[in-house]
């Protein structure tokens, strides 16, 4: 690791002033910027931990209406009481994030603000239609993952929380690299008043992104065999050595049946 | 540099260390505590599992500057007095580790794992629950019933398999 | 068997220190004034080095040194070398390129080491590393063995033309040629056996100390044979004369056959903290460990099996291209050949075999052995070739095997082997039992009706451990003796150290050496002290790998037991005034038989180190040592059984069940010898399933962290049932075999044997991973 100055933000504030530094970055559960720091890929001059922020934590969920803290582990997720009722397929995506380990550091701003095209959380916030709630704005999920790694955060710009409505139903399945155990292919399907929606995240050459394919079969009939009879195109995914674009294609049919099936329950 | 201050196996420790300093290293090299150990760049093995105000964490993955004010408990410090911790225990008495560089990691997920499951394990939730420790020498055949049985005597419970 | 003897299920010993943190490993080593070397290794895979210029990394903070080649080159250090001549089939010697330990020309793969920086901390090590200024003039590059013999091909080193290290061959190919003219079915196999990464979760690590004062040197490493490195660096390396070097290899975090070799690091970390006046440590991270330790494997291979028209094998034709990447590490030359081809009949009778091996340089990590070593090779070409066979034939797998099997002893192989004792039906009955073989077409239609594709394979295995006797392995190429050492030293009050000059790297010696003692002597485990991994302690020794600790390290330490037995019984004898044939050894006591006079042990010791009484002539002290060097290879053999779901919409394997039925001869520890199964297979599994190290064509290796390369997971796994039916060993006095690698060789076919099975076609490499499946259940139209 470069050498870097560390800072310890007090309050949501304070890690804003001290973002405004060129090169200096956040640092939440650390789980992916600490280990690209490890390795020398990432080199930031300062660090602004936002892990003691209490702002930042805690999930409340007020009739549909579920709101996460940007420093809510992902473990902390997994196991909450309350939003398992609201939403049990978010608490059970954040129990297949990484290992255990992870899950205790690991957050949920940190995960959606890297926008990793492998990670769990973007494709639950775009299925869900959910808004990302930063120190100066509100952004649509739509609108917040614009490519690989990439976000509609401006620069010092800090996530604050993240606020779902509750779906009348969705679910969660993925595929795992057999070696880093990201997603290959990840696929959230949520049903609510305003339709079907399906993110697949793990799949796509710009990382998350919404299937009409299957979101017009689902919209149809919100059940397996509709989503097995969706043939997805291999067209605009990645190909690398764990797995090729079609089978990718294929993966996103299994496992939209199969989060289907779970939302089903 | 930071100051740092920690609470480690139940003594205060404060240091002055390089921002970029790794918990890990901090527990190895400014302390001696050499039992937590580093086995991969990528986060993924899990020799480096230490607990941080009482959850597993990757200590690899952590600047010591981030855990100051945290509590800390490594491999050292997790037996009281001279007897094993009864997840120590049941490693060596159901063989669980042979070259022994995974193990303290191993034993620190375990004991985390069985804590946050006080309804008791099964084989497969252990081995689910095994995916962030790496051990090259045991297959986790008796990784898995050293694990089992240490959470059958710290709770009595266990789910059949 | 006493609670603590041979046989007996004892607790590790050593256990304690590892599961309370307080376990010693290199990195763990700290010397007064230490400081912390990196690495500067070529990110190229072929390249002419035009410049180096060390001067901005040297005005680093933190630097004590910043060395190069040249330098290394100026003081006359060696060139690492292979130990193991091979001849090809025309009788020229094997070519081994000059292999600095420090590039010096040229970078011949990516990670090749070229420039040491030695500062106060690793990561300024590694900040002024990065300042280390070398031109790299690139030069096509060749990864694969099967391209590196191409006419055009990059010339790797000038010694070796074509790229080809030796062309070696085995068994007579005339009358194999005329095996195959009177044949019935020919079975042919194109395999790849995929390259692996050894991966001990333990990375490489290595602290030189010159010592000015005493003009000495020590060198803790990361070894599996701390004398052999003493052994090799002092005599070709030109590192430190033997007498003036230590080696220490503390406690070691798995081997695998990856800590065999003497690397670069650890010779030019002993350079450097002579050149620059510190002690110098180096830990590798967990890609360095990918780019450079030795790989494993590697082997394309096609074969032909020739059958009469009752199925009875008649000949065997085996042609194999070896990629030893881009430098011949210690023993590479030994793996491909006399460790593969010698064991290419398996446990069957074949009259004529005729194998052909050629060794190929290519710009990849150096290839050596790793668990197994040539045996899993040998086995997965015999298991695959038994199993096609026998579908082919519409036979079942189990009965062609069993019309096969050698059953008289000793069998003398077309390949050298003479196998000396197994009872291969034995393991085969046991496993298809423990397994439910009649069971699996119900299982098999029950998963079908959940959509998944059941499959169930064998693989009947048998290797040679033990490689021996000195003169044999001598006259077949190798540089060293292959037995080992043990000193028996009883102390005045009773207690006793072993020394030996194995090394137990999680293989549980200090535990199971202790149980022969308390076996002989009646002395508890805890009053006995196996002593080893330390050139000062222990005066010489062979290390371990091979499955050789019991067979050969263990039958040494008999050997010295025995001479301390007869002078111990003679002083008894002469305490208790009794003949010396009388006195029997029960309990921890000496007694005159049939009587009630005894002298306890420990009175005994005392009376050997007061001198006051001892039978005139007799040298006071109790202290035995003794050399063994054994008769024979061991041949474990067994069979293994492996039974898988495959999902064909995801081309998910999960292995359902895996039973292990094997012969290791005698064992001391059951508990122990159950380990390194359940390890062996898991590696074995993780070769079928999941591992495989992979290079681009321009010679960066794609799998270089645990990121792209799988590791065997917990969930990957099954629990394994294990058995035995153990035929002792006639040629140690002990009568064990060898446990050590018998997974890791045994079950990858069987894995794939599984899938194959299950899929319906045999088109699959290994290792098959969940797209591979996929696609193959895709093509078979699941």
């Amino acid at each position: 690791m470069y050498s870097v100055n560390y800072h310890r933000a007090s309050s949501v504030a304070d890690a804003a002033k001290l973002l405004a530094s060129e090169d200096a970055k956040a640092l939440s559960g650390g789980m992916t910027l600490i280990p690209a720091m490890k390795t020398r890929l990432a080199a930031p001059s300062d660090l602004v931990d936002l892990g003691h922020i209490a702002d930042l934590k805690g999930i409340t969920v007020s009739g549909k209406t579920v709101t996460i803290g940007a420093a809510t582990t992902h473990a902390e997720v997994a196991n909450n009481a309350a939003l398992k009722q609201a939403v049990p397929a978010v608490a059970h995506l954040a129990s297949l994030i990484g290992d255990p380990h992870v899950r205790h550091k690991g957050t949920i701003g940190g995960s959606v603000a890297n926008n990793d095209p492998a990670a769990d959380y973007p494709a639950a916030l775009l299925a869900l239609g959910a808004t990302i709630v930063t120190n100066k704005r509100s952004v649509a999920a739509d609108e917040f993952f614009t490519g690989l790694f990439e976000t509609a955060l401006e620069d010092g710009e800090i996530i604050t929380s993240v606020s779902i409505t509750a779906p009348d139903r969705a679910g969660y399945e993925k595929f795992r690299n057999p070696a880093s155990r990201y997603a290959i292919v990840g696929v959230f399907v949520a049903k609510g008043p305003n339709g079907v929606r399906v993110a697949v995240t793990g799949a796509g050459d710009e990382g998350v992104f919404r299937s009409s394919e299957l979101e017009s079969a689902l919209g149809g009939s919100f059940t397996p065999e509709a989503a097995a009879g969706v043939k997805v195109s291999a067209d605009n995914l990645m190909s690398d050595m764990h797995a090729s674009a079609e089978y990718r294609a294929s993966l996103i049919t299994v496992m939209a049946k199969r989060a289907v099936t779970q939302a089903n329950g | 540099m930071s100051d740092v201050s920690l609470v480690v196996n139940g003594k205060r420790v404060s240091a002055a260390v390089e921002d970029r300093t790794l918990l890990v290293h901090f527990l190895r090299e400014n302390l001696g505590l050499t039992g937590t150990h580093v086995g991969c760049d990528t986060s993924q093995c899990g020799a480096c599992v230490v607990h941080v105000d009482g959850k597993a964490v990757k200590s690899c993955t952590m600047l010591a500057a981030q855990a100051s004010g945290s509590t800390v408990t490594t491999i050292e410090g997790l037996a009281e007095g001279a007897d094993l911790h009864p997840v120590q225990a049941a490693f060596k008495e159901n063989h669980g580790l042979q070259c022994g560089f995974c193990t303290p990691g191993m034993i620190m997920a375990a004991t985390d794992m069985i804590a946050r499951h006080p309804e008791g394990l099964d084989e497969a939730t252990v081995r689910d629950e095994l995916e962030g420790n790496i051990c090259r020498c045991t297959g986790y055949h008796n990784i898995v019933k050293a694990i089992l049985a240490a959470s059958q005597a710290m709770s009595g419970k266990s789910k059949a398999a | 068997m006493g609670i603590e003897g041979v046989g007996a299920r004892v607790a590790r010993k050593e256990d304690k220190r590892f599961i309370t943190g307080a376990g010693r490993y290199v990195d763990d080593m700290i010397v007064p004034g230490m400081k912390h070397a990196a690495f500067v290794r070529s990110p190229h895979a072929h390249a002419e080095i035009a410049g180096i210029d060390v001067k901005a990394a040297q005005a680093m903070p933190g630097v004590h040194g910043v060395l190069t080649g040249r330098e290394l080159k100026a003081d006359g250090i060696g060139n690492l070398i292979c130990g193991w001549m091979i001849h090809s089939k025309d009788g020229t010697p094997m070519k081994m390129g000059a292999w600095s330990p420090l590039a010096v020309d040229r970078v011949r793969y990516v990670g090749d080491a070229v420039v040491i920086v030695v500062a106060d901390t690793k990561g300024q090590a590694r900040d002024a590393a990065e300042k280390v200024e070398i031109s790299y003039k690139e030069l096509p590059a060749v990864t694969d063995a099967s391209k590196s013999m191409d006419a055009g091909a990059p010339q790797i080193h000038p010694e070796a033309e074509n790229n080809l290290i030796f062309d070696w061959d085995i068994g007579n190919a005339d009358e194999t040629a005329a095996a195959f003219k009177n044949a019935a079915h020919v079975v042919k196999l194109d395999i790849v056996n995929n390259r692996l990464v050894p991966n001990a979760m333990e990375p490489r690590a290595a602290l030189g100390h010159y010592d000015k004062a005493e003009d000495h040197y020590t060198c803790w490493t990361t070894s599996q044979n701390p004398h052999v490195a003493r052994l090799v660096m002092s005599a070709f390396y030109n590192v430190a004369p033997e007498n003036k070097l230590r080696v220490i290899a503390p406690d070691v975090g798995g081997g695998f056959g990856s800590k065999i070799y003497i690397y670069p690091e650890e010779i030019v970390c002993l350079w450097a903290s002579k050149k620059t006046g510190v002690p110098v440590k180096w830990v590798a991270d967990r890609t360095e460990s990918f780019l450079t330790d030795a790989h494993g494997r590697d082997h394309h291979t096609h074969a032909e099996m020739a059958f009469d028209k009752d199925h009875n094998i008649l000949g065997l034709k085996v042609e194999t291209k070896a990629n030893l990447g881009a430098y011949m590490s210690l023993f590479s030359s030994a793996t491909p050949t006399y460790l593969y081809a010698t064991l290419l009949s398996g446990q069957y009778n074949i009259p004529a075999i005729h194998a052909n091996v050629k060794a190929i340089y290519t710009n990849t990590a150096p290839v050596d052995a790793y668990r197994g070593a040539g045996r899993p090779e040998a086995t997965f070409v015999m298991e695959r070739m038994m199993e096609i066979a026998a579908r082919q034939f519409g036979l079942s797998p189990a009965e062609l095997r069993r019309k096969n099997f050698v059953t008289q002893f000793p069998h003398q192989t077309p390949v050298i082997m003479c196998y000396d004792a197994g009872d291969y039906a034995a393991s085969l009955d046991a496993a298809m039992l423990a397994a439910d073989y009649a069971g699996f077409p119900q299982r098999k239609a029950q998963a079908a009706k959940a959509g998944k594709l059941r499959g169930i394979g064998m693989s009947c295995y048998i290797e040679a451990c033990g490689i021996a006797p000195s003169a044999a392995v001598g006259s077949l190429g190798a540089g060293v003796g292959l037995w080992e050492s043990a000193e028996v030293r009883v102390n005045a009050v009773g207690t006793i150290e072993v020394l030996t000059g194995s090394h137990s790297h999680g293989q549980g010696h200090e535990t199971t050496f202790a149980q022969l003692v308390n076996e002989r002597f009646g002395v508890p485990l805890d009053s006995v002290s196996i002593v080893h991994g330390d050139t000062d302690k222990v005066q010489m020794g062979m290390g371990t790998y091979g499955s050789r600790s019991g067979a050969v390290g263990m039958s040494a330490i008999v050997k010295a037991l025995d001479k301390v037995e007869a002078k111990a019984k003679k002083i008894a004898a002469h305490l208790l005034e009794a003949d010396e044939g009388d006195i029997v050894i029960e309990n921890g006591t000496l007694k005159v038989a049939g009587t009630d006079k005894n002298v306890p042990w420990f009175q005994m010791a005392l009376a050997a180190y007061t001198a006051h009484n001892l039978p005139g002539g007799m040298e006071p002290g109790l202290k035995e040592t003794a050399f063994y060097d054994p008769s024979n290879f061991t041949f474990p053999a067994g069979c293994y059984i492996c039974e898988v779901e495959v999902d064909p919409d995801t081309g998910m394997t999960e292995i359902v069940q895996f039973v292990a039925a094997d012969d290791f001869g005698n064992i001391i520890n059951p508990m122990i010898v159950e380990g390194q199964v359940h390890g062996g297979i898991a590696q074995g599994v993780g070769q079928a399933l999941l591992e495989g190290a992979f290079y681009d064509a321009s010679g960066q290796l794609l799998t270089a962290s645990y990121m792209d390369y799988t590791m065997p997971r917990a969930s990957d796994l099954p629990s394994f049932q294990l058995s035995t039916s153990n035929t002792p060993c006639p040629s140690n006095p002990l009568g064990i075999k060898g446990c050590g690698e018998a997974g890791a060789i045994g079950s990858p076919p069987a894995v794939i044997n599984a899938i194959t099975d299950a899929l319906g076609h045999e088109n699959l490499t290994m290792p098959a991973t969940p797209q591979k499946v996929w696609a193959a259940a895709r093509a078979a139209k699941h």
